[in-house]
């Protein structure tokens, strides 16, 4: 889903630009709450793992695939306010490194990826917390919920942005069921790799997880001579998000969670191909983790639907430059016509 | 782990390209994208003018096209796109081969082939001249907050950790006959990653621990010199070059 | 308590955030340019009292004074100063070692304290020259042996000008000879120094003082030689001598 350099007009990638800008401003004012020495490396390795989890590639139909966001994950594991400085990390050094996702649509990214992920997936998983009970454990379900929701969230301002600036005269109900099916799925898979991550980390550094803070019984110390003394009030501050009023989130996450489980039904019903894909993609977890970093250019969508890297590669290529000439031809030919073509679009 | 300055699209070289400060470069980039995608996408000669510019960079930065084209993979779902667009658009129609397609499609899949594509040779060739701590310490010089970039720092370091943990897991794993086959399995490689997400945590932890004893205060020490006036020159060659060729076609 | 205390520790008690609590209430103080070493079975809190030493584990009960200063974790200031004053040698040179030339790696806990040019290149070359290890400057240091690899990371902290060297199993993964190269270097640094370790030929060549550390608490301190010869001691608290190894047979330091 990263968005490339032209896909969307100037007004839009100024206008996402702008909000991505005073979103990650807000982040990093607030981030200073989250973060204090320790947690510092922490913010670095889930840009790590969000950095795997995104080389994740799902097929999705035509040739074309979607990867998972990690948002919900990254805002589970370090709070909201970091996460959204960890996903734009994330995605900067995707753009100046990795040539993924165009520069001038940095801020198109970051919105979308970065801050619409982390932020639905965190007060989905905060909603949910508040009905479960009170203990560490109950992260588990509610950040797998929260990613659930995060990705077809993030595919519908997807798809609202594409409306507003991708200058094309699509139908919009086609291309948004295409896109929030599809990302369904893939909101599925990423639900799996959240649920077992933040399980995993749960079970063994509960500490480290943010979104499982005050859910833990006080520390005693115990003295020398044997007797117990409460620890002193140690720096975790509740998150602040659990203070806000909850019943509007729960109905509305309850309702989108209704028409999640319909839309879910419906296409894994109509393609049941889908998760095969998921599970089939020969352990998808498997192909990312097999690369060391410094294979990441080939990693990233190296294996689409299992055709191997070299091949995906020169394919890819032919087919960029075949369409590439097949176009400018077929428009040039037209260019006759352009004033014309332009009278009717505008 | 090479000290975590090598990463994969960088080809150590001594060219001008090379030589230039990370800054420059990446404002260089920022500016030939903007002037690509202010160019109207009927101005077809204007593309292919762009396309030879970053021609001459790669030729100069001795960036093999082998390396560029392999990497332009990462515009496959875009194209995918792209191709459909002209025929799923609406509007005015033209037929091809027997195809209907939208004229307004085949625009609109041009544009965004296009710019894309220039977009992303660009970048390939910023990361193909850029190692990853001139990359950081340029990023620094642009003011980008010290906090973005250390989380960018810590991320690369980690990345090595990650995947060097990775692999130690997955020597395990095969070596007590386990193979990742079905849905089932991904439940086990998943829980992998949890533990592996522990496990590169204490080790990450354990390297901040000895960087914050050793003084560390959520910056590198900036070793790098700031860019002489004959750098931003150079810099500004390619998007001033784009930009008369974007001014060339206008009038 | 005296003015010229290296370090003084005062009821320290720790818990971690899971509950476990490693730390019961640690007293002990050590002289300026004293050698020291801290003895204890895996698990008695050895590396959580290490990391109590400049600041980077707090949150828990009692203080730790380093040359006078007091350790406050919140003081961002103190705390630069601190960890300037113990200098920590981790256990895994890996963790410790992590710039791409052993020049950067030895120069980065300078250059943080500010140092640059000259300077900074004289402190560089002084580090390495105390370690015998000024040929590989311009190496990696994952292209080092491990013994080199520890004798630079001893390097690293050196530059910085420790009050206290911290080496926190500065023997483990070495052969003879490496753990004979690294003894020398040791013995030669003019600086108060803590070893912790359970090595106890190590600690008996190195350090003319012991502490046992056992369960989160001291539960000996006193000269190596006699700490060593106390089998009911070593037995109650899981420490052993090599095999064959008397300490009475060695001519106390």
């Amino acid at each position: 889903m990263h968005v490339p350099d032209g896909f969307l007009n100037a007004p839009t990638s100024v206008a996402t630009g702008a909000v991505a800008a005073a979103g990650v401003a807000v982040a990093l004012r607030k981030a200073h709450d989250e973060l204090d020495e320790r947690t510092a490396p922490l913010a670095g390795l889930t840009a790590a793992f969000v950095f795997a989890v995104q080389m994740l590639n799902f097929p999705v139909g035509v040739g074309t695939s979607g990867h998972l966001m990690g948002g919900a994950l990254a805002a589970v594991l370090v709070g909201p306010w970091t996460a959204v400085l960890c996903l734009s990390v994330v995605l900067l050094v995707q753009g100046l490194l990795f040539a993924d996702g165009g520069l001038t649509a940095l801020g198109t990214n970051i919105s979308l990826i970065g801050i619409t992920t982390v932020v639905v997936g965190w007060v989905v998983t905060r909603a949910v917390l508040a009905v479960l009970p009170k203990r560490p454990a109950s992260v588990v379900p509610a950040s797998t919920v929260g990613a659930l929701v995060s990705v077809p969230v993030a595919a519908l301002v997807f798809v609202l942005l594409f409306a507003a600036g991708g200058e094309a005269s699509l139908s919009f109900g086609t291309l948004t069921a295409s896109m929030l099916g599809w990302h369904t799925l893939i909101g599925i898979g990423e639900a799996v790799i959240t649920g077992l991550t933040v399980s995993a980390v749960v079970a063994v550094r509960p500490d480290l997880v943010y979104a499982a803070r005050g859910t833990r019984a006080p520390l005693q110390l115990k003295r020398p001579d044997g007797t117990l003394m409460p620890a002193p009030a140690s720096p975790e501050p509740e998150p602040a998000a659990a203070r806000a009023s909850v019943r509007p989130l729960l109905i509305g996450g309850g309702l989108v969670a209704l028409a999640l489980a319909g839309i879910v039904s419906f296409f894994a019903s109509a393609n049941p191909d889908g998760l095969e894909y998921v599970a089939e993609d020969n352990g998808f977890l498997e192909t990312a983790r097999d690369h060391a970093f410094g294979d990441f250019a080939l990693a990233d969508y190296g294996e689409v639907g299992g055709i191997p890297v070299g091949l995906a590669g020169v394919l890819g290529v032919a087919v960029v430059l075949a369409i590439g000439a097949v176009m400018f031809w077929l428009v040039r030919s037209r260019s006759a016509a352009q004033a014309e073509l332009e009278d009717v679009v505008r | 782990m090479s000290g975590g300055h090598g990463h994969a699209l960088y080809r150590p070289g001594d060219s001008a390209v090379h030589r230039l400060p990370a800054h420059v470069k990446v404002l260089a980039l920022l500016a030939f994208a903007l002037v690509v995608v202010a160019t109207p996408r009927e101005r077809f000669l204007a593309f292919g003018a762009y396309a030879v510019l970053l021609g001459v960079v790669a030729a100069i930065a001795h960036v093999p096209a082998r390396v560029i084209v392999r990497r332009m993979v990462v515009e496959l779902p875009f194209v995918a796109f792209a191709l459909l667009l002209p025929v799923v658009s609406q509007g005015p129609r033209v037929d091809v081969l027997g195809l209907s397609l939208s004229e307004h499609g085949l625009l609109t899949g041009w544009n965004i082939l296009a710019k894309g594509t220039l977009g992303v040779v660009a970048s390939i060739l910023l990361a193909a001249t850029t190692d990853v701590r001139s990359l950081l310490a340029g990023l620094r010089r642009l003011k980008v907050p010290d906090r973005l970039v250390e989380i960018a720092s810590f991320m690369i370091r980690y990345a090595d950790v990650v995947t060097g943990d990775m692999r130690r897991m997955r020597i395990a794993r095969e070596s007590r006959g386990f193979e990742a086959r079905h849905l089932g399995h991904a439940r086990v490689v998943a829980q992998g990653a949890g533990a592996l997400f522990v496990r590169s945590y204490e080790r990450g932890e354990r390297v901040h621990l000895a960087m914050l004893s050793r003084g560390y205060a959520g910056s590198m020490p900036l070793t790098t010199s700031a860019a002489s006036r004959a750098d931003w020159l150079r810099g500004a060659a390619l998007p001033l070059a784009a930009a008369v060729v974007l001014t060339a076609v206008m009038l | 308590m005296s003015g010229d205390a290296s370090l003084e520790v005062s009821g320290l008690a720790f818990a971690y955030a899971d509950g476990h609590q490693a730390l019961f209430g640690v007293d002990l103080t050590i002289g300026r340019g004293e050698r020291v070493a801290l003895l204890g079975p895996n698990g008695a809190g050895k590396t959580t009292l290490v990391l109590h030493l400049n600041g980077i584990l707090s949150g828990g009960i009692g203080t730790v004074r380093v040359g006078g200063m007091e350790v406050r974790p919140g003081d961002r200031e103190t705390l630069r100063e601190i960890r300037r004053r113990v200098g920590i040698v981790f256990q895994d040179p890996d963790d410790q070692l992590f710039m791409p030339t052993v020049r950067d790696d030895v120069a980065f806990g300078p250059a943080n304290l500010g140092l640059r040019g000259p300077e900074l290149d004289q402190r560089v070359a002084e580090a390495l020259a105390a370690v015998g290890m000024t040929e590989v400057a311009d190496r990696p240091p994952h292209h080092l042996s491990f013994g080199q690899r520890r004798r630079v990371a001893v390097a690293t902290v050196l530059a910085m000008r420790p009050e206290i060297l911290v080496l926190d199993e500065p023997t483990s993964n070495l052969d003879p000879a490496s753990r004979r190269e690294l003894y020398e270097v040791l013995d030669a640094l003019d600086v108060t120094q803590l070893v912790v370790t359970h090595d106890l030929p190590f600690a008996l060549q190195l350090c003319p003082r012991s502490i046992v550390l056992s369960g989160g608490a001291v539960v000996a301190d006193g000269a190596t030689g006699d700490v060593l010869a106390d089998e009911a001691l070593l037995a109650a608290h899981r420490l052993e001598l090599p095999y064959g190894f008397d300490p009475r047979s060695v001519a106390p330091r």
